[in-house]
């Protein structure tokens, strides 16, 4: 049995997005109900109908939020392991769970306050937080329990946070296929021109190219543009069967394919391992996923109208372009340099929302709900015609995940 | 923690929290040897040591003593200081070194490559270890070219 097209996203609902903190006084459980309430809204359903949870990175904890919100009954509880990879795999989940006649009405969501803590390893309350979070989370930056003796064989390398392991696996790529900064200065410039267009960006300037490169740099290749922010804020969205998505508000998104996890020598890839194999060391780690989902969508890549690629940090925009197919292994560089991600001009406008870099980090969500607005004909940037949208999650520890969505 | 020195970034710990799997590699590393963890059925090194070899789900396992010597395969120079402490050791370099002696992925070692001029580390350099002693339990393995 097959998920194709037998569910659909029917609601989207979200807050406001702030810069990290400046969420307070909100929380993360408030977050998460509103966002839950004004997506059931969008849908033309009311909390009466919501029985299902299909999270990933741990975000919320349905037990509170059904106390709080006063769901009826909730029939389906899980979430994919790991962390952000797991966005878009979501929606797969939520599919699963419908399709099996496990829940009816099921929302994925990520809420996120950052005021006293910190993802990614930046320092808090004046500790290393490798250190914090190992003594307290297993060397993952989203948690575990006690210090590994594994730990000590990578802590003294100095690869503390995200920023550093995503830039060895970027530089490994520059060796191997000639990616050039240019090519992360084009994803970055492409996607902050899309942002400005929108009211939601957190960064709405405009970046030249000489701004690019006389950036700050972080941790070589990376500069400052090629960095995420860090964000407060809440996404949820609610999957229902196609059935039902009929009779609702909002014109029904399909979920056509779905997929998440990896080959299980990715591991938890970039945080703490590197062990990969080198075929596909220098990627994003998507390739198995990829496939598995275009086969479960009976499409090809050429079909994709436009992509929502999961953007911490500009290169993983550049590798999952080579690994979901739209270019060949190594050529993401030259295909980018073409101005094919270029919204509205480009053969395959890449995160129309301005994504991560730009509009705001909410662990992948800002991505789906771009996919439903693309494919509503209600986006800012819209793409004429758009018919289908992929979605991602990640590069990170596996799972990783992708997801094409279609419009009625 | 150890003294701050531009290039090298400190420990953020004075003890390996070792288990009778992880012993012995500290044990070595404290007289100078850097030794690898190599399955008995397969040869395969799994570094950092797990109890089970990935290539053919044995257990068994002997240390080996190797060569010290490796090839960077990716690294980043490290310039932006994550914490007021590590003012002093920005830049350094963090890497992924190939260990000569083994099979390569599995058994990558992630270090802290000190006392180079960071603007000319590249993909495919040679380094050796140095070993670096922080406390009486801790000796930690650096590489250098």
């Amino acid at each position: 049995m097959s998920l194709k097209d037998q569910t659909a996203v029917v609601g989207v609902g979200a807050t406001p997005y702030y810069r990290r903190g400046q969420s307070v006084p909100e929380t993360e459980l408030s977050m998460a109900c509103t966002a839950i309430l004004l997506a059931l809204e969008d849908a033309g359903l009311t909390i009466k109908d919501l029985d299902g949870f299909a999270i990933y990175s741990s975000s919320c904890d349905p037990a509170q939020i059904g106390s709080v919100l006063g769901v009826p009954e909730i029939r389906f509880s899980a979430g994919l392991t790991s962390g952000g990879g797991g966005a878009a795999g979501s929606l797969g989940l939520a599919a699963a769970a419908i399709t099996s006649g496990q829940a009816n009405v099921v929302v994925s969501l990520l809420t996120l306050q950052q005021a006293t803590k910190r993802l990614g390893g930046s320092e808090v309350n004046g500790k290393a937080a490798y250190v914090a979070s190992a003594s307290s989370g297993g060397g993952s930056p989203y948690g575990g329990s006690g210090v590994p003796p594994q730990m000590a064989f990578t802590a003294n390398s100095g690869l503390i946070a995200p920023g550093h392991s995503f830039a060895v696996l970027t530089q490994r790529h520059m060796h191997q296929y000639g990616t050039k900064r240019e090519h992360f200065a084009e994803i970055c410039i492409s996607q902050r021109n899309n942002a400005i267009r929108r009211p939601t960006s957190i960064r709405s300037e405009p970046i030249t190219l000489d701004e690019y490169f006389n950036a700050r740099m972080i941790n070589d290749p990376l500069c400052l543009f090629d960095y995420t922010m860090e964000s407060d804020g809440a996404i949820a969205v609610i999957t229902t069967s196609a059935d039902r998505a009929k009779d609702l508000r909002q014109p029904p998104v399909y979920i056509m394919g779905s997929a998440n996890g990896g080959m299980g020598r990715w591991g938890s890839a970039i945080f703490h391992y590197f062990q990969m194999p080198d075929e596909y060391f220098a990627s994003s780690g998507h390739r198995p996923v990829a496939k598995r989902m275009y086969e479960m969508a009976g499409i090809t890549p050429d079909d994709v109208d436009v992509a929502l690629l999961y953007d911490h940090f500009s290169p993983m925009v550049l590798m999952q372009l080579e690994d979901y197919g739209f270019c060949g292994i190594g050529e993401g560089g030259d295909f980018v340099a073409e101005g094919n991600i270029r919204w509205p001009t480009g053969k395959l406008p890449v995160n129309t929302h301005g994504g991560n870099l730009s509009e705001a980090y909410i662990i992948g969500m800002t991505h789906i709900r771009e996919a439903v607005e693309q494919l509503r004909g209600v986006a800012v940037n819209q793409v004429e015609g758009a018919q289908i949208a992929l979605t991602t999650g990640g590069p990170a520890g596996l799972p990783v995940s992708g997801t094409l969505l279609r419009r009625a | 923690m150890s003294e701050i020195r531009q290039g090298v970034y400190p420990s953020p710990i004075d003890d390996p929290y070792a288990d009778e799997m992880t012993q012995p590699f500290w044990d070595a590393a404290a007289k100078g040897q850097l030794v690898g963890y190599k399955c008995t059925t397969c040869g395969t090194f799994v570094m950092p040591p797990q109890p089970f070899c990935f290539n053919c789900q044995n257990r068994s396992f002997e240390w080996v003593e190797l060569p010290g010597t490796g090839t960077i395969y990716s690294f980043t120079v490290v310039r932006h200081a994550l914490a007021p402490y590590l003012a002093g050791a920005v830049p350094y370099v963090g890497a992924v070194v190939q260990l000569d002696g083994t099979q390569g992925a599995g058994a990558r070692m992630l270090v802290n490559i000190i006392d180079v001029d960071v603007e000319k580390v590249a993909i495919g350099d040679k380094v050796h270890v140095v070993f670096d002693k922080v406390s009486d339990t801790l000796t930690v393995p650096r590489f250098t070219k």
